[in-house]
């Protein structure tokens, strides 16, 4: 009975925080100004793209790109007061719609409030990806299937979430030496990964998976571990209204859509979201945030990054493996195809 | 019987994408085939004409009466017996009719087909296997399909259809079986003779049997397969149509990168083709050039394919942890991918251990990987196999992730050193874990505490405290749940006899065990009787470490004697 009693007051407590998360992405959508909104081009069946940018127009033309070719129906854009162009690019597309705000990243709770209002408003019965602009998608067979594909299968096993756990990419040699220029595939410079040093657990309140782990954990936080990053990632999900990320996009509420894993020691199909965030661009982008301070835990990710950063670290190490395809990540045991034959 | 006497009829049950379906009926029909058609009443009648429209032209394709179809249901079979009925009539001449679903894609024209069935005159294909024997069913339900009832939906009634089998099993109830039908089970995509056909629809009990498959559940599985039993002469239990379900009882789906694999396999028709394989659709029916025309079907192929994948799913690949496959405690299939060796007490006999051990054994051998302080990685490196970090805060957050890793990544033998000075948090895993290979010298941790020369009280102290923690980790691997290979000796069992145990212990891990020959520089074990007798008169009575001889009482070990 104590037990019952818990899980029902579990039940109670994530479904008040649900509606506070829910409430404060529509209060805040309200304050997203519309740059162009195309969003009545929409069909039904569309794969969605929700992004949150400040001050990414470099990695916009290979972004748009990348995602398109995967098969992307639309994206949602809310620029956070770029000064670079990349908002006025993004207007200048077809299948982009882009909101403007000059609110706190911070109290928009890094973003999320934002995503979640135009999720709520515009992603019921889309499967949507919410991403950042420097995270990539690969799944397995993602060089020969298309995203519908992917979601096709998932609908016929009624499975509403795709977990993409963040794979920090990483050059070898010095960050600078090789500029990052507009149109370039990211991955052509920061070809290099951690294989299998990820450390998961289980987040019980939640449901979901804890990953922490590679480079940015060796590197940055190997005496403190518990505050490295989280690598978990849930970015594709059939929305349907109601539904709440949490955090990031590490989590979801209601709290069944992130059971993305198997626990009788079956392999459920997963991705990647390949992260080109160590670029030439990084040096500055992190001595900007930490003036800011508008990210997670007061920026300290940022902060040891900069203390690291001051002698232009290299990730690169003998254990570390250059990128090849979806295929060495399925060998490596990072994502699996499942029974996606 | 020549292939020209043959007359394909196929009867084709479409539930959506309906555009893709239309293509599959024309090519049956522009084949040769008499084709009809089932539209699922849940359809828009918008888009059933629309389809009907498109298909105008063809005099050969019929459109049947339309019924509601539920998965696992006996509409589907209702629909199926229609349209049958309806080629029948229509079409005196069709002399086999083929079930095809319209996802259901031909990869071979549809005159091999009909030369295939020529070459085997009144042969009808259906998988029909009695139900004792079947091992693919879905949810474990295989004979109880035929005994219970089942009114709530699998799919969207899932708890009440769960709880009102466990309750019929409960209450033994069984429902009655029509006297003569043997029940049987197979693939529901079969291709009958004309003659078994119309003895099934024209059957004198069929409003007994229908009556009775109407409560039985999947009944498109059992509903024809049964039957033919009765009425067929010659039954070919194969299904002509290469289909495969997971274990949720979805089909496998074909894309684009399967076309090789497909063409390989001179299979008929496969089922179920993704909707925007285009290539796919593009390319089959494709005829065989030459000799391969007459080819049997041989899907061994992508059976394996199919196979592997559905053990993936299943199974997983044994010692790995990731975000989607996280299993449970003791139910990892394999808590770790390869063979290891833990070797405790075996540093505090002999200080170079691990550097002698890498020379004499064709493996990674770690320090003390669990050790409290930090990660001791082979050559003091400090990042392991697969990049894992020294740091022992970082490996305490998941030491079983740390250990899976290592081992999966490591690329040949993994062995490291152990002590209960070490985090004991592994001791079940590793003691449960049928690749572990756990070599024990208890007590030996009191060695360098003879030679310490920390006062008495603290040596008292550590020693207490390491042989609780010995003891506890002995209790781990005297257990029944043991089943890792473990040996154990203790300390004075071992300094009677060290060569020989690194030998065989060399031996076990398939090296050579002539190579323990010089044996590595070991701790002096002078005054270890006298220090036992010292513990023992503080109030500790050692259990691990065997008899020791107290030595000449006039030694006490209170001097502290540098190690040799």
């Amino acid at each position: 009975m104590p037990r019952l009693f818990r899980i029902l007051r579990r039940k109670l407590r994530l479904r008040a925080h649900r509606q506070w998360l829910l409430a404060r992405a529509i209060r805040r959508h309200r304050r997203l100004r519309p740059v162009c909104d195309r969003t009545a081009s929409i069909r039904p069946g569309d794969i969605l793209l929700f992004m949150t940018m400040r001050d990414e127009a470099l990695r916009l033309p290979w972004f748009l790109d990348y995602y398109r070719k995967l098969g992307i129906g639309h994206f949602l854009v809310v620029d956070n007061g770029s000064g670079d162009g990349g908002r006025e690019y993004l207007a200048g597309q077809e299948d982009v719609s882009v909101w403007l705000t000059h609110d706190s990243y911070k109290q928009a709770r890094f973003g999320m409030d934002w995503m979640n209002g135009l999720l709520h408003r515009h992603g019921g019965g889309h499967w949507c990806l919410t991403v950042d602009p420097d995270e990539f998608l690969v799944y397995p067979h993602h060089d020969t299937r298309p995203l519908q594909a992917l979601t096709d299968w998932l609908d016929a096993g009624n499975v509403r979430a795709f977990s993409a756990m963040l794979l920090d990419m990483y050059p070898r040699g010095s960050l600078a030496a090789r500029p990052y220029r507009a149109g370039q595939d990211p991955f052509g410079i920061a070809r290099w990964f951690d294989p299998a040093n990820y450390v998961i657990r289980k987040n019980g309140e939640y449901g979901n998976l804890w990953i922490q782990g590679g480079p940015r954990a060796r590197a940055f936080f190997a005496e403190d571990p518990e505050n490295a990053p989280a690598l978990n990632k849930i970015p594709l999900v059939r929305w349907r209204r109601g539904q709440v990320y949490v955090s990031s996009t590490h989590m979801l509420l209601p709290r069944s859509l992130n059971r993305v894993y198997d626990e009788n020691g079956g392999e459920k199909a997963s991705g990647c979201l390949l992260h080109a965030k160590f670029l030439s661009t990084f040096a500055e982008k992190s001595a900007e945030e930490l003036v800011r301070r508008q990210h997670y835990a007061d920026s300290q990710e940022y902060l040891a990054y900069h203390a690291g950063l001051r002698d232009d670290p290299d990730f690169w190490c003998e254990a570390a493996c250059e990128f090849q395809d979806w295929r060495q990540l399925e060998e490596l045991g990072l994502i699996s195809g499942g029974n996606w034959a | 019987m020549s292939g020209a006497a043959i007359r394909l009829g196929v009867v084709m049950l479409c539930h959506d994408e309906l555009p893709i379906a239309a293509r599959m009926a024309r090519i049956w029909a522009e084949g040769g085939a008499a084709v009809a058609v089932h539209v699922d009443a849940k359809v828009p009648a918008k888009a059933a004409a629309r389809m009907q429209a498109r298909l105008a032209d063809l005099p050969q394709v019929l459109f049947g009466p339309r019924h509601p179809c539920e998965w696992g249901g006996f509409s589907l079979v209702r629909a199926t017996q229609d349209a049958a009925g309806l080629l029948l009539d229509g079409f005196a001449d069709v002399t086999h009719v083929l079930l095809a679903s319209g996802s259901c894609l031909p990869l071979r024209p549809v005159s091999e087909l009909c030369a295939h069935l020529a070459r085997h005159p009144g042969r009808d294909f259906i998988e029909s296997v009695t139900v004792g024997d079947v091992d693919w069913t879905v949810g474990g339900l295989d004979e109880e399909r035929f005994t219970l009832r089942f009114p709530f939906s699998f799919r969207r009634q899932r708890r009440l259809f769960d709880r009102y089998v466990a309750l019929q099993r409960r209450v033994k109830f069984r429902r009655r079986m029509p006297p003569g039908l043997v029940p049987h089970l197979g693939s529901q995509w079969w291709c009958l003779t004309r003659q078994t056909l119309a003895a099934i629809l024209t059957d004198p009990r069929r409003a007994e049997f229908d009556r009775y498959f109407r409560r039985v559940w999947i009944p498109d599985e059992s509903y024809f397969q049964s039957l033919a039993r009765r009425h067929s002469r010659r039954i070919e239990s194969r299904s002509l149509t290469l289909a495969r379900f997971d274990d949720q009882g979805k089909p496998f789906v074909f894309y684009d990168d399967h076309l090789e694999l497909l063409q390989q396999s001179r299979c008929f028709v496969a089922r179920k083709i993704w909707r925007g394989a285009g290539r796919l659709y593009a390319h089959f029916p494709h005829a065989a050039p030459g000799l391969a025309a007459g080819a049997d079907p041989h899907p061994e192929q992508v059976e394996r394919m199919l196979n592997q994948a559905l053990a993936r799913r299943r199974l997983g690949r044994p010692g790995l942890y990731m975000q989607s496959r996280f299993p449970l405690k003791d139910r990892e299939n394999g808590k770790t991918a390869a063979p290891y060796a833990v070797f405790q007490g075996f540093t505090d006999l002999f200080p170079g251990f691990a550097p002698w051990l890498a020379e004499r054994l064709d493996a990674d051998v770690h320090g003390h990987l669990l050790d409290r302080d930090a990660v001791e990685f082979a050559g003091h490196a400090p990042l392991g196999p697969g990049a894992l970090s020294d740091s022992a805060a970082m490996r305490d957050l998941d030491q079983r992730g740390f250990l899976a890793n290592l081992i999966r990544m490591g690329g040949r033998m993994q062995a490291w050193q152990f002590s209960p000075r070490d985090r004991q948090e592994m001791n079940w895993f590793l003691a449960t874990d049928p690749n572990a290979r756990i070599f024990v010298v208890t007590g030996a941790w009191a060695l360098p505490l003879l030679h310490s020369d920390m006062p008495f009280d603290d040596i008292r102290r550590m020693a207490a405290l390491l042989q609780r923690r010995e003891l506890a980790q002995m209790e781990v691997l005297n257990s029944v749940w043991l089943k890792a290979r473990v040996q154990v000796w203790d300390l004075a069992d071992f300094c009677a006899r060290p060569a020989p145990v690194l030998g065989e212990i060399l031996h076990r891990l398939g090296a050579d065990p002539a190579a323990a020959a010089p044996m590595p520089q070991m701790r002096d074990i002078a005054g270890m009787g006298r220090f036992l007798q010292s513990l023992r008169n503080s109030g500790l009575r050692p259990q691990l470490m065997g008899d020791f001889p107290v030595a000449d009482p006039a030694t006490t070990f209170a001097q502290g004697k540098p190690a040799p």
